[in-house]
């Protein structure tokens, strides 16, 4: 169909616009230049035709009369809300210098380059950072508690990232051949409707219920998804750690763990020690002079004899052994010494042995029935897969907890099998959000990428991911210890709003330093104490490209709107200005270099706008560890140190934290802190989602601002009563922190002891300078949660488990 | 258009999410300005026995709604069945949609003016 001059174009999205994660292919319709429709791609196998509120919203969006469409300068006191248009030029040549002086007078590490959440800026924006020589690349969530914590547990258990199969890696989706509706699909912790978390589609599970999948449900909520599910556990926040050692627990006891693949490709027949205080992997150096300590150890029950397990070679030393799965040992070492040993599966079973479902039912609140019951459904699907959400993020103990659940898959050879939880890499290879700092456009030298903040308080932090850690910079900001931060680039983000816990001390930290920039696409209340912001481009005014997970695909500038520049372009110049010699013109160079694992250009890639990986490549499915497709060496078996499922975690070990999972309390609970519960009698569970906004945007966008004018607490009839509340009225949720008014949504879907509020809200129409800044003081949440609480591996932070108490407002 | 003819909108609410695409797809596409929309989304929240809280969301197309005439005409399908992320309506001749309800339950049917 096409209109008189209306031209149709393909395209995919990812963030400014939707916000989101990105994946959907679309059909933008065009006239004089200006977008008049956004529609879905029906041959698109991601979407198929369908497409969300925010996106069919994008034509508010980009023409907003509130949006951002010239680079501003402050010229009034910071917060006061006075700006000047200015042109890029001047933008550019002032923050030019503003950085450059800093860089002379403290070192590039001074400036710290703050981003949002995932999406089409973190190779731009850590290009930025090492251009101008920063190794302080951050997201600043307390704890960096999304999503980086299941990564970096995922990277170290089975050295690959695993997701739900939904046939995403599959032209033809449902009906592709080798494809198997899984029978049963465990969602922990997410309102999946409501979101596109972590390149996923929402709304696959409704196609996959519709095929015969029946769901499991574990949410202190009773989600949409959780009434439609054959089993519902309403856990308590932050428990779930506990639940699934509970889940393990059951299926030790009742035989429901896939032996044959435990014994195969994990590391459960490798020996620890355990006569020393900490317990410890066998190594071959412990029992042979000059032996590797990257070698293991395991034991041949045929000639009772020590065998090494051979890292390199992906062997065991001595030829056609079946290793002893479980026993005590005595063993000489090198030093003469005698040493006695476990398996690591004995252990792993003495482990859960605590867990018993009666037990787990007090940490948890869930019938001990129920537990058995849906540790028996998880463990007998045929295939059966598993999606979790931001809450096992969300919580210091998130380390033993993403564990635990990642155990889940692994005990039951649920993974890369079809229908379960494949192995997921960007398509072809192709790094467009780079994790480590190896895996960036530029790279820093390693002098100076050990004053990266946080690197020596938490070996996870230095070793897993390139970014700075957000409580020890905040820390920092007002410490100057061991070096002064002077500036801030902020982009893709709205700490004041949505990422700062705390965020009164982020607003002192930002107001503190001595220049900073923000990039956004609308005045936000990060923006209002900036000192430069630039106007950004949506993803229809930008050309990028996207590999997470699948399809690789092109996002192609379609228009223009006014000065708007997209991340990238603005970063380039930057680059080219902070870095002699800086090695990319343009952004055609810049994506034609990224896209050469996939042996295709960028305009190859716009030309066919998405491709998803051929059968018998390591970023496709299936099996993948029995063909050799994952490791570099070509051999069976995965990309951990000992080339094998670890169980029991050498990076753990090495990190000097608990290599087995196990449940700790959050730090503020009924349990944890008995004297606060008596003041703050209900738990405050934080991000409600609401599909027409992606954390702190849409709020100006009348389309989706209707969907819910206000912010709203969710709270128990039962509870409502108690405290005399009645549905939409105001209520003050409060506790030693802070205090937020909003409107209570009296409904049966929350646990009558538990509240659930929804973060990222500002009131765009509100007035913007300080002390208001839009309304923010009045409704953030994260006024009651604190920063500086991060797990023992600087991952994970109290964001849904913190304590509140709730009271009619006044007035 | 004979009466026997007469087009119209299959729901089938046990899948609508609640996710409003239908309600914007609609705005969009007939030019609505907010609070106006050809659909709009009810929620309903009933405590059923057992403790457990059901949800349900009914998709409904109100007095705006015109079926999206000048798409169908084209052979297109209506802007918020296109877009529905949950594929949860159907458009088509009443009397076919009728005979679906006979298949599948909690669906409704609907009828514009
Ligand atoms: S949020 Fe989901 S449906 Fe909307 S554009 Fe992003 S990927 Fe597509
Ligand atoms: S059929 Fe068309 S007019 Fe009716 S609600 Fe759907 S989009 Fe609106
Ligand atoms: S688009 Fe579909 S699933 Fe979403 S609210 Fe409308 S009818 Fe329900």
């Amino acid at each position: 169909m096409k209109e008189d001059g209306v031209k149709i174009i393909k395209t995919t999205t990812w963030s400014p616009g939707p916000g989101c994660h990105g994946g959907c292919g679309i059909l933008v319709h065009v006239k004089d230049d200006k977008v008049i429709k956004v529609e879905g791609d029906p041959d698109h196998p991601w979407n198929q035709g369908r497409l969300c509120s925010r996106c069919l919203s994008m034509t508010q969006y980009m023409y907003h009369k509130d949006r951002l469409r010239k680079p501003l300068k402050r010229i009034g006191e910071r917060g006061q809300g006075k700006f000047e248009e200015i042109s890029w030029d001047e933008a550019f040549d002032l923050i030019e210098q503003k950085m450059k002086k800093i860089r002379e007078d403290h070192g590039p590490e001074s400036v710290i380059f703050h981003q949002g959440t995932g999406r089409d800026i973190g190779g731009w924006i850590s290009m930025l950072a090492y251009a101008y020589g920063s190794p302080n690349w951050m997201f600043g969530l307390s704890g960096i508690s999304c999503y980086t914590p299941r990564l970096m547990m995922m990277s170290i258990t089975q050295g690959d990232f695993a997701v739900v199969d939904a046939s995403q890696w599959h032209e033809k989706r449902y009906d592709d051949p080798e494809y198997k509706i899984p029978e049963t699909v465990t969602i922990w912790g997410q309102n999946l409707p409501a979101t596109c978390p972590d390149g996923f589609f929402g709304h696959w599970y409704i196609d996959l219920m519709k095929r015969g999948t029946e769901v499991l449900v574990i949410d202190p909520r009773c989600t949409w998804i959780a009434s439609r599910a054959k089993l519902w556990l309403q856990l308590r926040p932050g428990t779930d750690a506990a639940l699934a050692l509970g889940f393990i627990h059951v299926m030790i006891k009742e035989d429901l763990i896939n032996m044959a693949f435990v014994e195969r490709w994990t590391n459960s027949p490798f020996l620890v020690r355990t006569d020393q205080e900490k317990k410890r992997l066998l190594r071959e150096s412990d029992l042979i002079k000059n032996g590797l300590d990257t070698n293991f150890i395991a034991h041949d029950p045929v000639s009772d004899s020590f065998v090494v397990w051979d890292s390199d070679h992906q062997t065991y030393k001595k030829k056609n052994i079946t290793p002893s799965m479980e026993g005590d040992f005595t063993l000489a070492l090198a030093d003469g010494s005698t040493a006695t040993a476990k398996t690591v599966w004995t252990l792993y079973k003495e482990n859960a042995e605590q867990y018993t479902p009666e037990a787990v039912s007090k940490i948890t609140w869930v019938p001990a029935d129920k537990i058995r019951k849906a540790a028996r459904i998880y463990a007998k699907s045929q295939p059966s897969a598993l999606h979790w959400g931001l809450p096992i993020d969300t919580i210091p103990s998130t380390v033993p907890t993403s564990q635990a659940i990642n155990h889940l898959w692994c005990l039951t050879g649920n993974l890369d099998n079809p229908g379960g939880n494949a192995i997921a890499r960007y398509a072809y290879d192709v790094v467009t959000y780079p994790y480590h700092s190896g895996g960036a456009i530029l790279s820093l030298p390693p002098e100076v990428m050990d004053k990266r903040i946080g690197i020596h308080d938490y070996g996870a932090i230095k070793d897993f991911r390139a970014w700075a850690q957000p409580d020890k910079v905040l820390e920092q900001i007002s410490s100057d210890d061991p070096y002064p931060i002077k500036g801030m680039w902020i982009q893709t983000a709205n700490p004041i709003a949505c990422t700062g816990m705390e965020p009164k001390k982020w607003r002192d930290a930002i107001k503190k330093l001595d220049f900073t920039v923000c990039v956004d696409l609308f005045m936000t209340p990060t923006a209002m104490l900036c000192d430069v912001i630039l106007p950004a481009a949506t993803f229809l005014e930008k050309d990028s490209l996207k590999a997470w997970w699948v399809p690789l695909q092109a996002i192609k500038r379609v228009v223009e709107v006014d000065d708007c520049k997209s991340d990238i372009e603005i970063n380039l110049e930057l680059c080219k200005r902070f870095m002699k010699d800086f090695p990319y013109d343009n952004t055609q160079e810049l994506f034609d270099t990224l896209l050469k694992s996939a042996g295709i250009t960028y305009q190859e890639l716009t030309d066919n706008t998405w491709m998803i990986p051929p059968k018998g490549h390591p970023s496709k499915p299936y099996f993948r560890y029995e063909k050799g497709l994952l490791r570099q060496d070509k051999k069976p078996g995965f990309r951990t140190p000992s080339g094998k499922i670890e169980l029991y975690s050498s990076w753990l070990e090495k990190w000097e934290l608990e290599p087995l999972p196990y449940h700790e309390e959050p730090p503020y609970s009924p349990v944890s802190t008995p004297d606060l519960f008596a003041d703050y009698p209900l738990i405050l569970c934080t991000g409600r989602r609401m599909g027409p906004f992606f954390h702190s945007e849409h709020r100006q966008i009348p389309w989706l601002r209707e969907q819910q004018r206000d912010p709203v607490l969710e709270i128990h009839p039962d509870t409502a009563e108690k405290y005399g509340i009645a549905h939409g009225e105001k209520v003050c949720v409060e506790n030693w922190l802070g205090k937020i008014t909003v409107k209570a949504l009296v409904t049966p879907v929350i646990h009558p002891d538990i509240v659930m509020a929804e973060h990222g809200w500002w009131f765009p129409e509100k007035e913007g300078k300080e002390p208001n800044l839009f309304g923010v003081w009045d409704v953030n949440v994260n006024q009651l949660i604190p920063m500086g609480h991060e797990g023992k591996a600087g991952l994970g932070a109290p964001i849904k488990s913190m304590l509140c108490k709730v009271y009619k407002a006044k007035g | 258009m004979s009466k026997s003819n007469k087009n119209g909108m299959l729901i089938d609410y046990e899948y609508c999410t609640g996710c409003f695409s239908c309600t914007v797809a609609c705005c969009q596409e007939n030019g609505w300005e907010a609070p106006l929309s050809g659909m709009k989304v009810m929620e309903i929240v009933q405590d059923l026995p057992k403790d457990k809280a059901y949800l349900t969301f009914l998709p409904f197309p109100t007095e705006l709604c015109v079926l999206c005439n000048h798409r169908t005409r084209q052979g297109l399908d209506p802007a918020c069945v296109k877009h529905c992320m949950a594929n949860c309506l159907t458009y088509g001749p009443l009397k076919e949609l009728a005979g679906e309800l006979e298949k599948k339950p909690r669906m409704v049917l609907w009828s514009p003016r």
